[in-house]
């Protein structure tokens, strides 16, 4: 049963070896990726979502130092649980959609942690305010295509979302969980 | 004539007021209903605020708060019988007086129920006092949760119409008929207790 397993663990070893040798990850699958958050107000989690977002990427996880991506994100898109809330959301208060319509994360290293995780960091700019970013990204691979997802908890008043009587964090907490999957696949060189 | 005389002191009386248990749940419960009542039909006309959301919660939380003294209060309705009516109020009076009771129960239970399943169905989830989360008995569903939103105020239009109902009769009672219905429920009014009350 030990040899079994072995060999069993070899086989997968090598084939994830060869095939992660020869493939680049460049064709973003926007309808299959997902971008999501959960705030919390009144210490009660809130799920939301964006629906528009697009990406450019290039990704061979044997070579992650070559990596290079974008992720633009449509921030008149979200949907925080009601028509009220996004209403609100698209305000001066908030993301001001009307001079500040798109976010925008910038890849600028990949550090692999091994075990087909990688620390991805980068800069996201939101309503004009630019900060370092970094995020954890778990890559699952299917033959031909990839998986990358994880999450991390920004912090809204770095952005300045949320200003005036939003302020406080009594309300809405500062804290918010952002959850990330991004579909790609290997476009035939 | 204002007052009445009390009962008979002979035979063991079952008493002509609520006891104190049932006296204080019934005006607690009273109380916490006119508030979150209020509270419910000011809030829903905000433009979106942390202030509205903070009275969404408080009007959550006294919902939950409400629905809780009520199983209580049923409790201990079920295992005390209310004191007499008077011999004077016909028979048909008794039954009109009873179904109204039993509506407002079945409301006191209902509503919270129907405002935690909107919530649920908005995608909001109750989270008493801010500590302890209630379980989401529903999906996100927006057309579920308007359709739910729409039931919850309907019914409490339903309740306030029995609640009027409820105190015009104690009213009449008190002040036209001048019998003891409403000092059954009213520390400290007219009439007292027989020697031989206990509850």
């Amino acid at each position: 049963m030990n040899y079994a397993f072995s060999a069993l663990l070899l086989g997968v070893l090598v084939s994830a070896t060869t095939t992660a040798n020869a493939i680049e990850f460049n064709q973003v699958q926007t309808e299959k990726s997902a971008l999501t958050f959960v705030s919390k107000q009144m210490s009660v989690p809130v799920e939301g979502r964006f629906r528009s977002f697009r990406g450019r990427l290039a990704f061979d996880p044997a070579k992650p130092a070559a990596a290079s991506a974008e992720l633009e994100i449509d921030l008149v898109s979200i949907d925080a649980g009601s028509k009220d809330a996004n209403d609100e959301l698209a305000g001066k208060a908030w993301f001001n959609t009307k001079v500040f319509p798109v976010a925008k994360f910038v890849l600028t290293s990949v550090k692999p942690l091994g075990d087909n995780r990688f620390e991805v960091a980068g800069r996201m700019t939101i309503k004009g305010r630019t900060q370092d970013l970094t995020a954890p990204v778990t890559l699952r691979q299917e033959g031909n295509s990839a998986t990358l997802e994880g999450s991390l908890v920004l912090k809204r008043a770095d952005y300045a979302i949320g200003e005036g009587m939003w302020a406080d964090f009594g309300t809405v907490a500062n804290e918010v969980q952002v959850r990330y999957r991004l579909v790609a696949t290997a476009a035939a060189k | 004539m204002n007052t009445m005389s009390p009962t008979p002191s002979s035979a063991p009386d079952p008493g002509t007021r609520y006891g104190g248990v049932a006296i204080g749940l019934h005006w607690l419960i009273a109380i916490a209903i006119l508030g979150s009542f209020s509270l419910g039909l000011y809030m829903s006309d905000l433009p979106l605020s942390p202030q509205k959301l903070k009275f969404y919660s408080w009007h959550k939380w006294a919902g939950v708060t409400i629905f809780l003294c009520v199983l209580v209060r049923l409790v201990w309705r079920l295992s005390h019988r209310p004191p007499e009516l008077p011999d004077t109020i016909p028979a048909w009076q008794r039954k009109v007086a009873a179904a109204t009771h039993v509506l407002l129960y079945l409301l006191m239970v209902v509503i919270p129920i129907t405002g935690w399943l909107m919530s649920s169905a908005m995608g909001f989830q109750t989270v008493y006092f801010g500590v302890l989360p209630l379980p989401d008995l529903l999906v996100r569903n927006d057309e579920l949760g308007e359709r739910l939103q729409q039931v919850h105020t309907l019914l409490n239009y339903g309740m306030a119409a029995l609640v009027v109902a409820h105190l015009g009769a104690a009213l009449k009672h008190h002040f036209i008929d001048r019998d003891e219905v409403l000092a059954r429920m009213v520390p400290f009014l007219g009439n007292k207790p027989s020697h031989g009350d206990t509850r």
